[in-house]
């Protein structure tokens, strides 16, 4: 029997620390045979300057957490980490972190890869871009291709959404 | 009732959050969105494309025909794009 950690959720301007987070998951644990990780980061597209990411705080939150939970019914996981940064972000600069653990690889990787599709897709986050060349800003569109990755895991409860 | 706006619809309506007292007659959120519209050119302008914005009632997302109560914290945003 898996024993999982309550999943760890935060929403923060300052960076996160990935070693730090994953030595988290395993401390004082001699049941975790893998960590998956996923590092979402602000890439340089178009003379982009910036990404400005704006939250509902609250409901993002629970949204995520929700998600998570749904990881750790789906998955034998020992524990999951989601921690997403908001505020002015600038290229090369670290976004969203997912960890999950698990006492084997597949799940760890498959709810890793389920977390990330369903964060795109089912928490509201909303992303403005700020360009260099003084074309100002622009908010980001939802794709069509976030909702399908999300859909490749088939029906989430309440997952009405966005 | 607290109406909530995030992202370019904040923008467009000119504040992130606001009271409001909307009359019996308006029941849901699609009702809400039309009753709205008529508080300003911002809102207005914010709602032209209603098929455009996504809603969420006391921190749950929700489909234009989820009941409303008074009480509720109704926020109206685009389509989410975070990860």
């Amino acid at each position: 029997m898996t024993t999982a950690a309550a999943p760890g959720v935060r929403v923060q301007e300052a960076p996160f620390d990935l070693s730090a987070e994953s030595a988290a998951l395993t401390a004082g644990r001699e049941d975790v045979g893998a960590v998956a990780s996923f590092v979402g980061l602000c890439r340089a597209d178009d003379g982009l300057a910036a990404l400005v990411l704006e939250h509902y705080p609250g409901m993002t939150e629970r949204a995520i957490a929700g998600i998570a939970a749904e990881a750790c019914e789906r998955w034998p996981l020992t524990g999951c980490t989601v921690v997403h940064r908001v505020g002015r972000l600038r290229p090369g600069e670290p976004i969203v972190l997912v960890l999950t653990a698990s006492p084997h690889r597949a799940a760890a990787l498959e709810s890793c890869a389920f977390l990330i599709d369903w964060l795109k897709t089912g928490a509201p986050f909303w992303k403005r871009e700020e360009f260099t060349d003084g074309r100002g800003e622009r908010w980001v569109e939802a794709k069509a291709e976030d909702d399908a990755a999300a859909a490749r895991w088939a029906a989430r409860a309440g997952s009405a959404a966005a | 009732m607290q109406v909530l706006y995030f992202a370019w619809v904040r923008q467009k309506v000119g504040v992130g959050a606001e009271e409001v007292a909307p009359p019996p007659d308006v029941a849901d959120v699609a009702g809400l969105m039309r009753w709205l519209s008529g508080r300003s050119p911002g809102h207005a302008a914010a709602f032209a494309n209603a098929g455009a914005i996504r809603a969420a009632v006391n921190q749950d997302f929700a489909a234009p025909d989820r009941r409303l109560s008074p009480g509720d914290e109704v926020a109206f945003f685009p389509p989410v794009t975070g990860g």
